[in-house]
């Protein structure tokens, strides 16, 4: 059963929500604090945890925080709860490093759906090829990436989003449409997810981030991998 | 240096001055060529009438009374040789002597000729012709007006005329109006440099409160200009002054309240969210194991899950219309395919079978996707609920504006209600009974619309239609907040 961490400082919604996490079969580990929370994945393998669920307000170090200090050492995915129209606050937590957010109030099925998805995005991939893209070199049966011999560690959605976008190099995804695949969302997903993935991808795999040569954007449409 | 426009202060200021500097210019000209004119040819005129007298005194004692022809000629040319006359005329009854018989005689007009033999002194008449002006003279040869024969007083019956040019006067008089001439041209530009200088004294303080003003309108309330002098422009930079003061302290007031009510919002927000979350986790719970309750408790879970997904709902709306009230809210701006958003709106909502949808392909718009289906959401479901089927969506573009109508064939909407039917909470039934949303649906449908620069129209009544609302919005909507 997968292995769920849950950081929520509010009581009620962490006794809620492990409840429900718990009926749908996950193993939970629930705690009040990012330290807290820490501390369990420091343990060898990480306490056996695949995934986390960070709420962003919380006493001590904040959500963004253990986002980025979970992120430092590991490819776990990382879902965050945040509240509605927080705007800024959704973009900060991707950009430390969140895979996908949920807003709360969230009913359970909609927690169980996002975090079925995200542990999707870690499974096996369906290609078992590996391709050499001038340098960059992409693993489909292994799910690695190496850049000019050398590895780079990817969590499992930046991967399948690369994964996604190097399978039709040259083809333009809508944000939508890597929005469907990657994230298992409906069209209704925030496309600000995809930027923010494609960014975090760009800082790992680019020699220059800021005229990218691999991920590729293609003004009022969306994303492109190459031409190289 | 710049030209000054026509139409500015300065141009004006250039062009008073220089029109006053000419109307002087010329008023001083047109006085002064007036007075010399007149005292020059006054002078001429003394002189001829004294020249004239003296020389028909000397000759007219040679001549007897009745005179012949003869001796009229003579005195006509005697006349004539010692002054300036280029014509004297001598008439005695029928007979008429002339120093020069080819000129001409008109120049002596019928009225001097009455006024010679009427009056007894030297009569006189300045005339024009050919273009040139000439003072004739006639007096009658007698005692009082020339001293010669029949010095009595008793008319001899003999007259005599002198012409004589005054064009000398004339050129002399024109002369002095060709030089004041030759000076209104460096007068005028004298007069258009001095309006400059003063246009400047005025129009750089002017400038410097215009530039002020620009910066105060874009934001920059800590803007002052210096205030120097006592004159009206000293107290005008004073008026600003003090005005961008209290703009400062008005706006620096209203942006605490804001950011007070911007940190009540995310206060409320997370406050009211926290129990919210806990009981929708919950609630979620016990209307899975609903099928597994008695009836009496399923339906009681059924109810708190239900009006707890109404409260969020709520909820929600509430803090998202008070985030429009702070200005807390954002766009996210993509390119985004029209007939595939309004359609993922449609069956997102398991609308699709409901409603009629005319969506071209290839109109595609910058905007905000989530906040577009937000109003799209709120137009259809508001149609669904109080209108008649069958409800259109229909997605237009014309220009670079885009629109999407929502019409359905209920009865419309009454005049009253129209005008309150993106009012908070208002209700059509003053019965005031719990609407199924949260009341707050139109208002963040047109606060979403004004956000992208865009409008929701609502058709006039017609008959055989229902309500049609529009939503128009420019085509390519920037990112704004």
């Amino acid at each position: 059963m997968p292995h769920v961490l849950l950081i929520e400082d509010d009581m009620s919604v962490r006794d809620g929500m492990e409840l429900v996490l718990r009926r749908h079969g996950h193993e939970v580990d629930a705690v009040a604090t990012g330290e807290a929370g820490l501390e369990l994945l420091a343990r060898p393998q990480g306490g056996g945890i695949e995934i986390a669920v960070v709420d962003l307000m919380l006493p001590g170090i904040d959500g963004f925080e253990v986002c980025r200090r979970i992120r430092a050492r590991s490819q776990l995915p990382i879902i965050m709860l945040t509240s509605r129209g927080d705007d800024l606050d959704v973009v900060s937590g991707l950009e430390a490093g969140a895979d996908d957010y949920v807003v709360k109030p969230v009913t359970g099925r909609v927690l169980e759906a996002r975090i079925r998805a995200a542990l999707r995005r870690s499974g096996p991939a369906t290609r078992t090829a590996s391709d050499d893209f001038a340098g960059l070199v992409i693993d489909r049966a292994g799910l690695t990436v190496t850049k000019r011999g050398s590895t780079v560690p990817l969590p499992p959605t930046e991967l399948r989003l690369l994964l996604e976008l190097s399978a039709s190099p040259g083809r333009v995804f809508s944000r939508e449409q890597l929005l469907e695949s990657v994230w298992d969302h409906d069209f209704l997903g925030d496309s600000r997810l995809v930027d923010a993935a494609v960014g975090r991808l760009r800082a790992k795999l680019e020699d220059l981030p800021a005229k990218p040569r691999y991920i590729q954007t293609v003004r009022g449409f969306g994303y492109r991998f190459g031409p190289l | 240096m710049r030209l000054p426009r026509l139409d500015g202060l300065r141009g004006r200021l250039i062009i008073t001055v220089v029109v006053v500097a000419l109307i002087s210019a010329v008023t001083a000209t047109a006085l002064a060529y007036r007075e010399s004119r007149d005292a020059v040819l006054k002078r001429a005129q003394n002189a001829a009438v004294e020249d004239f007298r003296n020389r028909v005194q000397q000759q007219a004692t040679e001549l007897d009374v009745p005179t012949d022809p003869r001796a009229m000629a003579r005195l006509a040319t005697d006349v004539a040789s010692g002054m300036r006359a280029s014509l004297v005329v001598v008439q005695y009854r029928d007979f008429t002597a002339s120093s020069d018989p080819a000129a001409d005689r008109t120049r002596i007009t019928p009225e001097l000729r009455v006024a010679v033999r009427t009056q007894s002194r030297v009569s006189l008449q300045r005339v024009e012709q050919g273009g040139k002006p000439w003072l004739v003279l006639g007096a009658p040869v007698g005692m009082d007006a020339t001293g010669g024969r029949g010095g009595s007083g008793q008319r001899s019956g003999v007259e005599i005329y002198a012409v004589v040019s005054l064009a000398e006067e004339e050129h002399d008089t024109a002369e002095l109006v060709r030089s004041v001439q030759r000076g209104l041209l460096p007068v005028v530009l004298l007069a258009a440099v001095l309006a400059l200088l003063a246009a400047r004294t005025v129009l750089r303080p002017v400038r410097k409160l215009a530039r002020a003003t620009r910066r105060l309108a874009t934001g920059e309330l800590t803007i002052r200009v210096e205030e120097k002098g006592r004159d009206e422009l000293a107290e005008l930079a004073h008026t600003f002054n003090e005005t961008a003061s209290a703009l400062e302290n008005s706006v620096g007031e209203l942006r605490e309240q804001e950011a007070l009510a911007r940190r009540f919002v995310a206060d409320v927000s997370h406050e009211l969210r926290t129990p919210l979350a806990a009981m929708t986790i919950v609630s979620s719970v016990l209307e899975e194991d609903a099928d597994q309750l008695t009836p009496d408790t399923a339906h009681a879970a059924r109810t708190v899950s239900a009006e707890t997904a109404k409260l969020t709902r709520l909820v929600d709306d509430l803090i998202e219309i008070s985030r429009f009230d702070a200005r807390a809210v954002a766009l996210t701006v993509h390119s985004v395919d029209m007939a595939e958003a309004v359609r993922g709106t449609l069956a997102a909502r398991g609308w699709t079978d409901r409603v009629e949808a005319d969506l071209p392909p290839g109109i595609r718009a910058r905007l905000d996707r989530r906040r577009l289906d937000v109003i799209v959401a709120n137009l259809v479901g508001n149609a669904l609920r109080h209108g008649a089927p069958p409800v259109t969506v229909t997605v237009r573009a014309v220009g670079d504006r885009l629109s999407v109508s929502v019409a359905d064939h209920g009865p419309g909407l009454a005049p009253e209600v129209a005008r309150h039917v993106f009012d908070r909470f208002y209700k059509a039934d003053s019965a005031r009974s719990r609407s199924e949303g949260s009341g707050l649906g139109m208002a963040i449908a047109l606060e979403n619309a004004r956000l992208h620069g865009g409008t929701i129209e609502l058709a006039p009544p017609a008959p055989g239609v229902g309500a049609v609302f529009t939503l128009r919005l420019p085509l390519r909507t920037e990112s704004a907040s």
